[in-house]
């Protein structure tokens, strides 16, 4: 019978610990895998260096974190949001009505996408987005004519890649990553094979503009016969997937691939290799930046907040010599800029 | 019996064999019993053959993360560079961040480097210091916080080495794999070689990995087990605390005291169903009545152990009231006999008696809650949360932690292969938990089941 008094007590206790404390005193933060390795870097620096405590990062991906960043103000809900995306007006709107009206927007840097492969499978060189978009693209142009894609080796369409099977994992449509492969591979490529203007004529809708979303949608297709295949994990899972496929190809963030160099190598895209330099000056064409958002209702409340936000972007931590450079980020040459609007709390608009 | 028969009435004519003598019939029959045999003995040795595989492969996998490469360096803490003011003021030495302990740090390099006698082949402290963690600057400046009149003195500090090189010492990074490596290079290597002959990198036992907390990405070689495992231990205190008493005193109930109608066996059949619930649903339903509802704190091991306490439920319900209805009638109407009253006779008579069996299904349940990681992933137990051990009992329960499981999964994810390695040796201390729990479940019920 004892134990029973005992936990009546102890759940008393806890009860009461509840709410004394119910005021919390380190940063939560949630969001993008892309982004969740900067951050748990900073928030290491940041619990070493300040009096406050490590603040708390959780992944789930960009639409997840500003899903929660959204749901609105107080202590139960997350600080900060990362994102390896731009908010989108939807969710500035939705934010809004939950009360999160002053939202500041801080770009952190850059992220490279890299098409890597094993490093004793097949060496695939050079890519253009035109062999993307012919390996992947739902529909593809042969002769002039748009037709189903039934290319299954490489060389097939271009002689100067190895005559393997085509086999490619990419991002789900959860990822942040997705989007930049779509934009900036796959409409590249649907355009520099020709298959965008046929998708244009073709294409329904009301105005010029309908009409070109259309064709761009078409051009986002990605063929469905198992040739490529979508990862919603992270990218050890397309590490896994590789691995286990000599001829398959991948798509990795810059940081993820130059930690792994012993089992990868990487392709290089429109001629120029992959590398912090050449896409800090935008050579590099498959790129996109960073951001994490802050509540700026709750600079002064919780204990940090704001702190963290100078140390994150401080020219030690994100510059070209600081630990996240070293990591894999692409330094923000106008990270000075950045630095004055978190200093002076300046919210979206 | 059915076969003698058939034998002597359905074919009279032909002679009775002999016993000793296997017809047609027993030799089938015993084939079969003989290919039966075989099949379970196959069924077993596959099954052995697994278990070895699993185990010899996590061991080989893990075994490395309990060992840890370190560098004993003699740094001068240089006074110009830690307290400029040489007041010992310390606010002042707290102003100098990690970045500025770097210096020391490439001096001490350089340094040690001179001593043995080697060429140094870097210019930049920054090449340097790869071979080392980028956490040892933070260790230092921990050191003068807590030692300020430290400050000017040469004093030793055992730094941990960068994750390469610890994998160097441990074989897994070799300078072919470093070849078009940005963290390290080959040279670096031969350095290392040379400062180990020295004495200078060791490799030894990994304490901080079964105490130490989880650490970024960029520093593996920091990251250890020991707070999410008190991040566990809290929660299964919670699990203990919360579910044994309403698990116990709802099977007694049920079983002793409720009368059998349609409610009860509704009842019932919702606990056997809420056993069969996959446990991302408690999560979801934590997530909605813990956190946004009741306002507790996320991320916490009281959260965590209240939606692992909903999941555990069932099997103590289920265990409990089957080890009660072991105890025999005779027991209870004996008691009533000699004039006890009902709650007399299950709390002095039928529960001591089922106590092994309730005992056993609840560590049982406890082991299957410390191995979950699907819920915490909705309460936010999942992704990096660095604490420092909590300082006292409210704070364990209230403050972010991980849990083992989630923790494992976490490494698993990360891009540095050194975190594999991490996330294998998690799993073993994980496994050396379950077999615990389940030996000691194992025990009780050798030594105190009763048999009627």
């Amino acid at each position: 019978m004892s134990f029973v008094k005992l936990t009546a007590s102890a759940l008393a206790i806890t009860a009461v610990g509840a709410t004394a404390a119910s005021a919390r005193d380190q940063v939560q933060v949630a969001g993008s895998s892309t982004v969740l390795p900067y951050a748990s870097i900073v928030a290491e620096a940041f619990g070493e260096n300040f009096d406050f405590p490590t603040p708390v990062v959780e992944s789930g991906g960009s639409s997840a974190g500003l899903k929660r960043f959204c749901e609105g103000v107080g202590e139960n809900t997350i600080d900060v949001a990362n994102a390896s995306r731009k908010i989108k007006d939807k969710e500035i709107a939705k934010c809004a009505d939950a009360g999160v009206k002053d939202i500041i927007e801080v770009r952190i840097g850059y992220d490279g996408i890299v098409f890597a492969s094993q490093l004793n499978g097949p060496d695939f060189g050079a890519f253009e987005p035109a062999d993307i978009y012919n390996a992947l693209g739902a529909q593809v142009m042969v002769d002039g004519k748009l037709v189903d894609n039934t290319f299954s080796k490489w060389n097939e369409f271009n002689a100067d890649l190895p005559d393997v099977d085509i086999a490619a994992f990419i991002p789900g449509t959860k990822h942040g990553t997705r989007e930049v492969f779509e934009v900036k591979v796959m409409e590249a490529g649907c355009k520099a094979t020709g298959a965008y203007d046929v998708f244009l004529a073709a294409a329904e809708g009301d105005s010029d503009k309908a009409k070109k979303k259309a064709a761009k949608k078409m051009c986002y297709k990605v063929r469905t016969d198992g040739t490529s295949v979508d990862i919603d994990g992270d990218y050890t899972e397309t590490l896994a997937s590789i691995s286990s496929n000599k001829d398959g190809i991948g798509i990795f963030g810059l940081a993820f691939y130059e930690n792994n160099t012993d089992t990868l190598q990487v392709a290089t895209m429109s001629g120029i290799a992959p590398s912090t330099e050449t896409i800090a000056t935008g050579e590099y064409p498959v790129s996109r930046p960073l951001y994490f958002y802050i509540k700026k209702a709750h600079i002064g409340v919780i204990p940090g907040l704001k702190e963290y936000a100078e140390f994150f972007v401080a020219d030690e931590i994100a510059g070209p010599d600081g630990p996240l450079s070293e990591y894999g980020l692409v330094a923000d040459p106008e990270l000075a800029a950045t630095q004055a609007s978190i200093a002076a709390e300046e919210t979206m608009k | 019996m059915s076969d003698m028969t058939d034998m002597t009435a359905a074919r009279p004519q032909k002679p009775v064999n002999s016993l000793l003598v296997q017809d047609a019939n027993t030799a089938r029959r015993n084939a079969s019993e003989k290919r039966f045999r075989a099949y379970g003995i196959t069924a077993i040795a596959i099954g052995l053959v697994f278990l070895v595989v699993l185990i010899s492969s996590i061991l080989f996998k893990g075994v490395g993360a309990f060992q840890q490469t370190t560098l004993t360096l003699q740094v001068e803490l240089l006074e110009a560079k830690l307290d400029k003011s040489g007041t010992r003021d310390l606010d002042k030495i707290k102003k100098v961040t990690t970045f500025g302990y770097n210096p020391l740090i490439d001096d001490a390099i350089r340094r040690a480097i001179d001593e043995i006698g080697v060429e140094n082949p870097f210019r930049k402290g920054k090449d340097l210091r790869k071979m080392l963690s980028s956490g040892a600057a933070g260790q230092l400046r921990e050191f003068v916080i807590a030692n300020p009149d430290r400050i000017g003195d040469t004093v030793a500090f055992k730094l941990l080495a960068s994750s390469r090189v610890d994998g160097y010492l441990k074989d897994r990074v070799s300078r072919e794999s470093l070849a078009r490596d940005k963290n390290l290079t080959p040279v670096h290597l031969d350095l290392i070689d040379a400062l180990r002959d020295a004495g200078i990198v060791r490799k030894g036992f990994n304490m901080s990995f079964i105490t130490g907390a989880d650490a970024s990405e960029s520093r593996p070689e920091q990251a250890g087990i020991g707070v999410s495992m008190l991040g566990s231990f809290y929660m299964m205190i919670v699990v203990l605390l919360a579910a044994l008493p309403i698990g116990v005193a709802a099977s007694i109930y049920l079983e002793e005291f409720a009368r059998q109608n349609w409610f009860t066996d509704l009842i019932e059949v919702n606990i056997s169903n809420l056993a069969a619930v996959p446990s991302i649903v408690f999560g979801i339903l934590g997530l909605a009545v813990f956190i946004q509802f009741a306002h507790f704190p996320q991320s916490a091991p009281l959260v965590g152990g209240l939606v692992l306490t909903l999941m555990t439920l069932p099997t103590i319900i289920i265990s409990t009231r089957a080890s009660l209805k072991a105890v025999p009638p005779s027991i209870r109407e004996a008691a009533l006999g000699i004039g006890a009253s009902k709650m007399q006779t299950v709390f002095h008579h039928v529960l001591p008696l089922a106590m092994p069996g309730i005992l056993t299904g609840t560590i049982i349940g406890l082991a299957q809650a410390l191995g979950e990681t699907a819920p915490l992933l909705l309460i936010g137990m999942v992704g990096y949360i660095a604490s420092n051990p909590p300082e006292g009992l409210i704070e364990g329960f209230l403050s972010p932690n991980s849990a083992m499981p989630a923790q494992i999964y976490e490494w698993a994810k990360r891009a540095d292969p050194a975190y594999y390695e991490r996330a294998w040796g998690g799993i073993i201390i994980l496994l050396l938990f379950l077999m615990t729990m389940n030996i000691i479940a194992i025990i009780l019920r050798r030594r105190f089941e009763r048999r009627w």
